[in-house]
């Protein structure tokens, strides 16, 4: 994580937020800028993480859980939004609660032109799909964030998607974690 | 297609698929039943409608994955995903992370009539010798069979049952139409059924 563009730890915010709304099932397709969430969950007994090989399994493992009465999170990069389209039609149609964050790609400071194209429009995406959006552009509301997003969706019983700048990740990852 | 074509189709090989989903569902017990879109809906709804059985109409590729988080949130209960092969073969990846996780309370079977029966008869890729199963297998699922005649049927039953999962069953059924019967199509209520018979109402 960056110094100057991220005092907080923010992973580790967002993680405890996750474990104060009792989400016991994270999955996810990687991305850099999730590394450290992804392994706070792993090392936590109560959270079973769940490697997918595409975002979409994410969304009807979140509806199964959600109807055996299990929380579940899903974690993705922005440019893993546009394999979720049409299963994201299964949370209206079914009026279900659900929870994905994502980390911008394509958004601040891009060097990876490949990003550009999904990672500009993924938010107006899911948006067009019904799913409310949360913008995290500040370090220092990540936790406060996530809690008011995993409230809004399973408690207010709504599809929601935190979208984490780029600007949190940190320029210095970039070269590191091209894709 | 032609008639006749349609006709060699219909009388072709394979299980009835309303018999097989009958004597899987004869015994259901406490099993929560997923059906993945299109026939696999209509013939878990001639078997008769149950608040345990969360029927697709959509999501196409999603049955499976519903299938795992249920069985992942209810370790001690059984779940069945019934589907169909064009619904299985566009969630493939789904079989690595279900090996993956290992539910030992899920089974899967795959009605396979090697079409797309729902849009029109198109062939699917099994009907090029795509072998579901063998997928499932080399993926890491403990436990995988196809299914062509009555005895394995009666062993599939079994292992759906109550063998150590994730089970994948395919069975080769027949082509052949079969009536319509529609269950339920709103899915907030079948959500909400569902979940109240299982958590109890009003649930959390
Ligand atoms: C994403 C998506 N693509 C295509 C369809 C159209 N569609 C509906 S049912 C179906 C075929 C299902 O075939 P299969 O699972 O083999 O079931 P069968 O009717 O043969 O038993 C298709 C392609 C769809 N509903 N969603
Ligand atoms: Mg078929």
């Amino acid at each position: 994580m960056s110094g100057a563009a991220a005092p907080a730890d923010w992973p580790a915010d967002i993680f405890h937020a996750l474990k104060a709304a009792n989400i016991r099932i994270v999955s996810y397709v990687p991305d850099a800028g999730h590394a450290k969430l992804i392994r706070l969950c792993e090392a936590d007994p109560e959270i079973r993480t769940v490697p997918l090989t595409t975002e979409e399994e994410g969304i009807g493992l979140a509806a199964g859980a959600w109807l055996g009465g299990e929380r579940a999170a899903l974690l993705m990069q922005s440019s893993g939004v546009g394999n979720c389209i049409n299963t994201l039609s299964l949370l209206e149609s079914c009026r279900l609660p659900f929870l994905m964050l994502v980390t911008r790609r394509g958004e601040w400071a891009e060097f990876n032109p490949w990003q550009v194209p999904m990672g500009q429009r993924a938010m107006a995406a899911v948006d067009l799909m019904g799913v409310t959006v949360y913008p995290l552009t500040e370090a220092a509301s990540a936790g406060e964030t996530v809690a008011a997003a995993a409230r809004l969706a399973f408690d207010g019983g709504a599809p929601v998607a935190v979208f984490i700048s780029q600007r949190l990740i940190g320029a210095k990852s970039f070269a590191e974690d091209a894709a | 297609m032609t008639a006749a074509m349609a006709t060699a189709m219909a009388s072709g090989v394979g299980l009835d698929r309303r018999k097989v989903v009958a004597e899987l569902l004869a015994n259901r017990g406490d099993l929560l039943v997923v059906a993945g879109l299109g026939s696999p809906v209509w013939d878990c709804a001639a078997v008769g409608d149950h608040p345990l059985n969360f029927y697709l109409w959509g999501a196409m590729g999603s049955a499976i994955t519903i299938g795992l988080g249920l069985a992942l949130a209810q370790p001690k209960r059984r779940v069945l995903v019934i589907t169909g092969d064009g619904e299985m073969l566009m969630g493939l990846g789904a079989l690595a992370t279900v090996a993956v996780q290992k539910p030992e309370n899920l089974a899967v079977v795959v009605l396979d009539n090697e079409h797309y029966a729902e849009t029109g008869m198109q062939k699917t890729h099994t009907a090029f010798g795509v072998d579901i199963a063998a997928i499932a297998k080399a993926a890491g699922f403990p436990a995988t069979m196809t299914v062509k005649d009555e005895s394995g049927l009666a062993r599939l039953c079994q292992q759906v049952g109550g063998a150590p999962g994730p089970i994948l069953g395919q069975v080769k059924i027949s082509a052949a139409h079969v009536p319509l019967v529609l269950p339920p199509r709103d899915g907030a209520y079948v959500k909400s059924r569902f979940r109240d018979a299982l958590l109890g109402a009003p649930n959390p």
